[in-house]
């Protein structure tokens, strides 16, 4: 079972919501079902870190092809100022356990 | 006299109002990396020890995973691609030239090149970050272990000049943020993703240094070569070169302390003025009975002091997983080298060594040798952007011994120079202009006094020749014997009395 401070630890990182006994249910299942590679014997064998690896990484030349496209950039905003994106002022942090209104506050 | 520009900052920050009132030496070590002497209490010498970590951008046209434009001030959001805006869809494709940066900065400074090394994603929320993570390589970056070796003047009076060595611990590849511009009063933040996606390299120093006046001449150093290489210009002013510095400070023969993290310096005399200000809180602070807390500090120019940037978030986990997007970057060398693949898509290691160029403390050497001129003004010369150069210049046309025209360059043009804030290619005075009247000089027309008078009138920028000032103000020296006599004659004539 995942702990309730590592469940609040991983809201607060990833900023998602577990919502409710079945979002959680879900993670330790996801959990569980990775668990299944510690059953392989990986001693000396080196650790894959992406299916590409074998590929070429592609190298770009050095050309500038991209970017002048402000308008349609700031399409997409739902407020600007003259040209920049308009964001709140710094990180508003998650407010603690006791003081958030979630669901793991009953567990 | 050499290193001027440390003998001068070091002149400024004891000039400067110290924190409190009683505190009056800096809080350096010296040059034999002795421990600062104990506070009021008589207790057991401190050691400070200080690590830098310095961001330094990737001269080049385009940004390290996109096409868009890398340029300082342009109109906000004009040079940003759908990638560098993280809209969904986008892809990373990695710039050869950046690559080529990171391996000739890493050649530079003694590194060993990976020939294999791999990207990471480094995840936290900021606006200026839309994709939410930061493009890396934190778990095998391109270069590690190396060295930089960098000089400083023991004494401002004698000159002397000792070589100190960092080890560099690795310097990896890695994105740009964009930029935020608080609006406190708006209770707003403007964003700026011009800026966002272009490449770093992040070099990171040991803990090998002891105060700020190392970490000034190792990062100054640093700068030079990266000048030098051209993988970045690295001026300060324009954040193309950011540093951070880690303090801590411990009893000899003990563990060493809790470090701080004090970020937000602009310039190299504020990096050495912020971390011997960090350097002394910690003293004062663990000498009371408080303890150092493990975190961020930001370095108030103003006050001359670092503050406390610790936010409500507590410590920032960064979930550092590999970039799902990017297989390894291999780099190749002579052996190594594929014979059938495309040389656009080639990274070789042996080709870009054997085109890397001098290095500053190849050029001193080589200045030394060629002129015997003093190691601390091939110091000088190398620290003045253009300097070397005009000296160049002036020797080739002139008749005077290059040991006689070093002073003329360092104590006199120089001074011009710094006290009217100018560069050197901005100088009123040519290096045809210093020539010429050198040569008068040393063709003893005119006195060493007259020369000085001479160019401080060629410094007006009038046009005139030396020969042509040196005409109209009558300094030319008399050399006839018999005109001489006559004079002296007059002179004693003149006092019979006396």
């Amino acid at each position: 079972k995942v702990a309730v401070e590592v469940l609040d630890h991983l809201e607060r990182l990833a900023l998602v919501d577990f919502r409710d006994t079945e979002g959680i249910e879900r993670l330790q299942n996801a959990i569980q079902f990775a668990d299944q590679l510690h059953e392989v014997n990986t001693d000396g064998v080196e650790p894959m870190d992406s299916v590409l690896e074998d590929r070429c990484l592609y190298l770009r030349e050095d050309d500038v092809t991209e970017g002048n496209c402000t308008k349609e950039l700031l399409q997409n905003a739902r407020e600007k100022v003259e040209e920049y994106f308009v964001a709140p002022p710094g990180n508003i942090p998650l407010p603690k356990l006791e003081e958030r209104d979630t669901f793991l506050q009953g567990s | 006299r050499g290193c001027s520009w440390a003998a001068g900052w070091r002149r400024a920050w004891h000039r400067a109002p110290g924190v409190t009132g009683r505190r009056q030496r800096a809080a350096a070590c010296n040059t034999k990396g002795e421990a600062v002497p104990a506070g009021k209490s008589g207790l057991a010498p401190w050691l400070p020890v200080v690590g830098l970590e310095i961001h330094a951008q990737i001269s080049s046209n385009s940004k390290l995973f996109s096409g868009s434009q890398v340029q300082f001030a342009a109109p906000p959001n004009s040079l940003v691609s759908f990638f560098d805006a993280s809209l969904p869809g986008t892809l990373p494709v990695l710039n050869r030239r950046c690559v080529e940066a990171a391996v000739m900065t890493g050649l530079a400074l003694n590194c060993s090149i990976n020939k294999k090394s791999l990207f990471d994603r480094k995840h936290y929320f900021y606006a200026d970050l839309p994709a939410g993570y930061q493009i890396t390589q934190q778990r095998v970056p391109i270069a590690v272990n190396g060295s930089l070796s960098y000089s400083l003047c023991i004494d401002n009076k004698r000159s002397q000049m000792v070589t100190k060595t960092v080890r560099i611990k690795q310097i990896q590849l890695e994105q740009d943020s964009g930029k935020s511009l608080h609006d406190d009063k708006r209770s707003q933040t403007l964003v700026d993703l011009n800026r966002a996606g272009v490449g770093l390299m992040e070099v990171v120093m040991e803990p090998d240094m002891c105060c700020g006046e190392e970490a000034a001449a190792a990062v100054r150093e640093l700068q030079l070569i990266l000048q030098t290489l051209g993988s970045s210009q690295a001026v300060m002013a324009e954040g193309q070169l950011r540093v951070d510095a880690n303090v801590s400070v411990h009893h000899p023969g003990e563990p060493y302390g809790v470090r701080t993290e004090v970020k937000n310096i602009n310039s190299l005399r504020f990096l050495a003025k912020a971390i011997d200000y960090e350097i002394q809180r910690q003293i004062e602070e663990l000498e009371s009975g408080g303890t150092i807390l493990n975190e961020t500090r930001a370095f108030d120019s103003r006050l001359g002091c670092t503050i406390s940037m610790r936010d409500k978030e507590g410590k920032q986990d960064y979930r550092f997983m590999p970039e799902p997007n990017l297989p390894p970057l291999i780099l190749y060398d002579a052996k190594s080298l594929p014979s059938n693949m495309n040389h656009q898509q080639v990274v070789n290691i042996d080709w870009i060594h054997q085109r890397l160029p001098d290095l500053p403390s190849v050029k001193r050497a080589k200045l030394v040798e060629q002129y015997a001129i003093l190691p601390e003004h091939s110091f000088t010369l190398l620290n003045e952007d253009g300097l070397t150069e005009f000296f160049e210049n002036v020797v080739k046309k002139t008749q005077m011994k290059p040991t006689k025209v070093i002073g003329w360059i360092i104590k006199d043009l120089l001074s011009y120079l710094k006290q009217h804030s100018i560069a050197v290619k901005e100088s009123p005075v040519s290096s045809f202009l210093l020539a010429d009247l050198l040569n008068l000089l040393e063709k003893r027309e005119i006195s060493s006094t007259a020369a000085k008078q001479v160019l401080a009138e060629l410094w007006k920028g009038q046009g005139k020749t030396p020969l042509e000032i040196v005409q109209e103000k009558k300094l030319e020296l008399i050399k006839d014997q018999k005109e001489l006599e006559e004079i002296c004659q007059t002179v004693i004539d003149g006092h019979e009395n006396e």
